[in-house]
């Protein structure tokens, strides 16, 4: 089955393991097969850890034949995005300022996908500090999108989604600040959840945003992202804003998959003009179906989502702003010394050090946050955005006192062309004008595949949101569509994806 | 609210640290001018007596107990430094000469 392992979900290969059709060593040793003959194009991954992956899947194997009591995942293999510190392994954000820094711990995400044996394959590519929604923003280049390698594979966990559409990885870990999960599912026919806000920990994830940012599964199936939710998610109290309740039942939920009475709310605010018509036909597809199995559909109004995206670009450059002052030339990462100058002061060191280290984006948000919560325009910008924040939360709270759960296409259009949008930043951040109100309110949200648009043969996304801690519900509703959409397509939808082949093949 | 001189913007940077060059100024000059015009949309909502909400989750001093545990040693912590002395972070000048 060697040439097929990486094609298997990630359910299947912990089946296939536990049953040992195949060993986790032979697992591993496919997708780094898979990553040697795709990834010169895809360029997914900024680092491949070979030798450790190959080494942890084979203790995990010794461990088995051993006939230890293993973690029903264990052995197979993940992908984790550049955000995240790994012990040992080189995490650098996608930024200049961190080329070659190797942390000396491991972020509580990444501790958990050890503890239950599941072998490290590399570091993903992202925009710089998460700051994008294509991947241009990273500082060692574009990632590609699998269905069409001149276009963007979405942002900023571009590479989560790449590893996972190119078959490059079962799974990986993404983060979500304002749609980085969400919106490179979508345009990559894959799945990704950003769980409640303090549902996955937070501790070891280099913050962007603090108040938003979220770490989440990238996968190809529902159950799939069930599954390492339950792994990731949980109670640690190396995060202040950790929940300390039990992880939502989610598995259950994915296996449960069945909507009968429940209330659907289309959001009137998101899906009508600016977006493409693929994305809405496929969107309106998709809730006729679920309609079919028995949900109850109804439009609801979220009046001060009009006002989302003006908040969010306030409240994340200014909580990016002061995240982004550790990077000070002095504990860790690069060091520039000015030009022309004698014998120069930290101050002098720092300011040449964050200018040849960090991006035009990072720099264009630090200055932008830096503006907004300076003394004379707080009140009318950083401050006026967290009253906004508030409203949206009210929104929400309104519309899921009507239904059971929100739906909404992820974003407003398939992928574009590398490029596109590189000079024109706020048509860039336009890509997450519908995943952002989650973040703002702190509830979860999933993107999974739609279909396929018409006019572009590109994937489109369907976004489900639920009320905070009732995450399980998005598994419930996106495993049942997820079943009748395959059904009506005949297999995945991944599977309608351009066959890769190695560079100049 | 009026627009964002160049030299507002090279304050700001100054603020924050980042040492933009000239070309850099300009370009930065009018990205901003178009992001800032879209952000203030904030300003058209009525909001006197809307509570600011900085946060997602409703908490309030999280804390540990006070007992000591382990962290990384002087080694670990050290080990990404641009420059090391005796154990320490070594960093430039910090003073002015006069």
């Amino acid at each position: 089955m060697n040439s097929d392992i990486t094609r298997l979900s990630a359910a299947e290969l912990a089946h296939a393991l536990d049953s040992r059709e195949v060993s986790s060593v032979e697992v591993v040793q496919a997708h780094l097969d898979r990553i040697a003959t795709v990834d010169a194009d895809v360029h997914a991954y900024l680092h491949v850890d070979g030798e450790g992956a190959l080494a942890a899947a084979q203790a995990v194997d010794q461990r088995r034949a051993s006939g230890e009591d293993l973690h029903v995942l264990a052995g197979v293999p993940i992908a984790v995005k550049d955000v995240m510190v790994t012990k040992g392994l080189p995490t650098t954000c996608g930024s200049k300022i961190l080329k070659g820094w190797i942390p000396p711990y491991d972020a509580t995400v990444v501790s958990r996908l050890k503890a239950a044996g599941m072998p490290i394959l590399g570091k993903t590519n992202m925009d710089e500090f998460a700051m994008g929604s294509s991947t241009e923003h990273s500082a060692y280049g574009p990632t590609h999108n699998p269905w069409d390698l001149t276009r963007i594979p979405g942002g900023s966990g571009g590479g989560s989604s790449a590893v996972v559409a190119a078959y490059e990885a079962p799974w990986a870990i993404g983060t979500d600040t304002g749609g980085s999960i969400r919106q490179p599912a979508s345009v990559t026919g894959t799945v990704g959840v950003k769980p409640t806000y303090g549902g996955v920990s937070r501790y070891g994830l280099v913050a962007l945003a603090s108040s938003l940012d979220q770490a989440g599964p990238c996968t190809r199936t529902v159950l799939d992202a069930a599954l390492l939710h339950s792994v990731i998610g949980g109670y640690d109290p190396m995060d202040s804003t950790s929940i300390n309740a039990p992880v939502p039942s989610v598995v259950e939920a994915a296996r449960n998959a069945d909507v009968k009475g429940l209330k659907v709310g289309v959001i009137k605010e998101l899906g009508g003009e600016g977006y493409q018509a693929g994305v809405r036909a496929r969107f309106d597809e998709s809730v006729a179906l679920l309609q079919e199995a028995g949900a109850e559909i109804v439009e609801v109004s979220c009046p001060s989502f009009d006002y989302a995206l003006a908040a969010y670009y306030l409240i994340l450059p200014s909580e990016a702003s002061s995240n982004l002052a550790k990077f000070d030339a002095m504990r860790y990462g690069l060091r520039v010394l000015p030009e022309g100058i004698d014998d120069p002061s930290a101050e002098q060191v720092m300011a040449a050090t964050r200018d040849a280290g960090f991006g035009d984006e990072v720099k264009r948000r630090i200055i932008l946050g830096t503006y907004a919560l300076s003394s004379g325009y707080y009140d009318a910008y950083y401050g006026q955005a967290q009253k906004v924040r508030r409203l949206i939360a009210g929104d929400f709270d309104r519309a899921f006192g009507q239904v059971d759960v929100l739906v909404s296409p992820t974003a407003p259009t398939t992928a574009f062309k590398l490029g596109d949008k590189l000079d024109d930043p706020m048509s860039m951040y336009l890509q997450d004008v519908a995943t952002i109100p989650a973040n703002l309110a702190g509830v979860p949200g999933m993107s999974l595949p739609s279909g396929l648009a018409e006019e572009d043969g590109l994937p489109t996304g369907i976004q489900i949101l639920a009320p905070a801690t009732k995450d399980e519900r998005l598994y419930n509703v996106g495993a049942a569509l997820e079943k009748m959409l395959v059904d009506k397509w005949g297999g995945s939808l991944l599977a309608k994806a351009p066959e890769l082949t190695a560079k100049g093949a | 609210m009026s627009a964002l001189s160049r030299d507002d913007v090279a304050h700001l940077a100054g603020l924050a640290r980042i040492d933009l060059s000239d070309v850099e100024l300009d370009r930065m000059v009018g990205e901003l001018g178009v992001i800032l015009e879209s952000v203030a949309k904030v300003q058209e909502v009525a909001a006197e007596d809307i509570e600011p909400m900085s946060h997602p989750l409703p908490l309030t001093n999280v804390t540990r107990p006070d007992v000591v545990r382990p962290s990384l040693g002087a080694e670990a912590a050290l080990s990404g430094a641009p420059q090391q002395e005796q154990q320490r972070f070594s960093v430039p000048r910090i003073l002015d000469e006069d």
